[in-house]
């Protein structure tokens, strides 16, 4: 019988772990299945194990030397100077042991979801673990190694020619997937996130729109710090809407990045958990409707990982699997009693956020015309091609 | 940063020939050379516009386009040479009025540089194109100033992307320096700074003072 979704998860995929301060922690992961386990929507017959990428497939997209370096770093046997050339070794992307297993285990995960989809043993799948949008073809970069989103892509054009819609509600601008599809004219990235001025990696401006053969599917939406749920919401719905419309993708690739909330430590988009409940609903919708239900979700960002992530990445799940219903009121007591002690912050007891979390900012108003503006402005195109 | 595939015409060719070259290849100039490809003139889409008839004019005008383009080209060209820098290059555009800039090495044409190039390599300075995140500071205009901020960048092991200076103009002992830091999270780094008591100005959030 076939699976409406897929869950790709192993507690293995923990090993990607920078170190013990680092703000980009898989612990999120475990934290997710807890509370998805504790409301009974998760049983382990809907779990499936990732799998490792192989070299084969980690150079659809990446360079033969930066793989080669990963997995020299991975053992300690790349030097400092040599590593640095990779963006490996840096704050942001320090060594850590098996590097290389590791970040081949995310890639892999997200590649065992694509094929759960195609292979039509699940509508949906999701794989949280993946989502890691920033990595380039020959270096890291914020926090990610492997671009598990784009290896995906790469693999589903190949593989099975499909022409896929990547959609990207990270805070921070999709740029690796952006820049490694942009001039395929089979492959549309949109991203929605907060403006370059103020957030890495400063790019995503509304006027890259792709080159060549690409040209027209590139749609960015940079978004001005202290958006909000409103504006952040109708930038989100807009482009969505109109830009499936006029791509007609065969497949849908949502990367979910949880930190564009009011509570991330990173960003200052002032988001409340809500977008995340919204987020998966349009997606899901859109994917019946143009896609026949085909719809890959990963993970991404989350920088709060105890308030904001489980919830936020619980909401994902819940919408695949039509249990929404079973987040509601409270958060389940055995959940919060089994984490509070770890947790350095207090934990949430609603699955909602309290009405008056966000402070009330003097700008509201001026920051909505400017990102109602600059919607406009990246769909522009889609109107032109319709004259 | 030049293009060395330059668009050129002869001084005896038509005005209809040099509207099909910018209209086909998407410029704006053409050099006009002679037989041993010295620039001796150019012609601008403007000194098109200004030599063909109005959209609104009746009337036969058509010999207008067979007319040779050495009655409209310019035959004062301000050139340039090939080991000029791009600050010398970006004075000329915005001394002479003008959108580009042939460039001549032994009285021979071997390029051309616009207004579009010289902005596009301020972006690649900027370092825009890559990814980083900003941060800007003031500092007192002292020797040794810099090197301060850049150890604790170094501290962090954070590479620098790009770094521009700017006299502060409020405070003239001052200036302002714009980072470009290839990391995603700068706020460790944003904190140690203000705990050595450096004036970030950026990031800052224009009403960032909550209403309570």
């Amino acid at each position: 019988m076939k699976n409406n979704a897929t869950f790709v998860y192993s507690p293995e995929l923990l090993t990607y772990k920078f170190n013990q301060h680092h703000p980009f922690n898989q612990k999120r992961l475990e934290l997710t299945v807890d509370l998805l386990k504790s409301i009974q929507a998760l049983s382990d017959e809907q779990i499936v194990p990732p799998r490792k990428a192989s070299d084969d497939e980690l150079q659809l997209i990446h360079d033969e030397d930066f793989i080669e370096a990963v997995k020299r770093a991975g053992r300690q046997e790349l030097p400092m100077d040599r590593a640095n050339n990779f963006g490996l070794g840096t704050e942001d992307t320090p060594i850590f042991p098996n590097m290389h297993e590791a970040s081949s285990l995310i890639v892999g995960g997200t590649i065992t979801a694509v094929d759960s989809v195609m292979e039509g043993k699940s509508d949906h799948a999701l794989h949280l673990g993946g989502g890691l949008h920033h990595g380039f073809r020959g270096r890291a970069s914020g926090f990610c190694i492997y671009n598990d989103c784009s290896i995906a892509i790469a693999y589903l054009r190949q593989k099975y020619n499909v022409r896929v819609l990547y959609i990207d509600t990270d805070a921070h601008h999709g740029d690796g997937v952006q820049w490694a599809f942009y001039d395929d004219p089979d492959v549309c990235t949109l991203s929605i996130h907060e403006t370059g001025r103020y957030l890495f990696p400063g790019t995503g401006q509304v006027h890259e729109r792709g080159t060549g053969q690409g040209y027209g599917f590139t749609f960015n939406i940079p978004l001005d710090a202290f958006t909000e749920d409103e504006s952040w919401l109708h930038a989100y719905k807009t482009s969505v809407e109109k830009v499936v419309e006029y791509f007609q993708p065969d497949i849908i690739v949502s990367q979910n990045g949880a930190d564009a909330h009011y509570y991330d430590p990173l960003t200052h988009l002032s988001a409340s958990i809500k977008i995340y409940q919204e987020i998966p609903k349009l997606a899901h919708e859109i994917a019946h409707k143009y896609c026949d239900g085909k719809w890959i979700a990963v993970g991404g960002g989350g920088y709060d990982i105890w308030r904001v992530v489980p919830r936020a990445w619980s909401f994902i799940w819940l919408e695949m699997t039509n249990q929404r219903d079973k987040a509601t009121g409270k958060l389940p007591e055995d959940w919060l009693e089994k984490w509070t002690a770890q947790s350095p912050v207090p934990l949430p007891t609603e699955w909602m956020d309290p009405v008056d979390m966000v402070p009330v900012i003097p700008r509201k108003k001026e920051i909505e015309e400017k990102n109602a503006q600059v919607v406009a402005m990246a769909l522009k195109i889609i109107q032109n091609s319709k004259l | 940063m030049m293009k060395t595939n330059v668009f050129t015409l002869k001084e005896n060719d038509s005005i209809q020939s040099a509207i099909y070259l910018i209209e086909n290849n998407q410029i704006r100039h053409i050099p006009i050379v002679d037989e041993q490809n010295r620039c001796i003139g150019i012609v601008s889409d403007r000194d098109i516009r200004s030599a063909v008839p109005s959209i609104f004019s009746k009337g036969n005008d058509s010999g207008i386009f067979d007319k040779p383009i050495r009655l409209i080209m310019t035959k004062d060209v301000i050139t340039v040479h090939p080991l000029d820098f791009l600050e010398e290059v970006a004075a000329y555009f915005y001394k002479y009025q003008i959108g580009c800039l042939p460039v001549v090495q032994n009285g021979k044409l071997i390029g051309i540089i616009t207004e579009t190039d010289v902005l596009f390599t301020f972006v690649k300075l900027t370092g825009a194109d890559q990814p980083g995140s900003f941060v800007e500071i003031r500092l007192s205009n002292k020797p040794g100033n810099l090197s301060k901020v850049l150890e604790i960048f170094n501290s962090f092991r954070v590479n620098i992307e790009s770094v521009h200076l700017y006299p502060d103009k409020k405070e003239l002992d001052k200036k302002i320096i714009v980072f470009r830091l290839n990391t995603i999270n700068p706020l460790p780094i944003i904190e140690k700074l203000k705990a050595e008591k450096y004036e970030v100005l950026w990031p800052n959030f224009p009403g960032m003072t909550y209403e309570k």
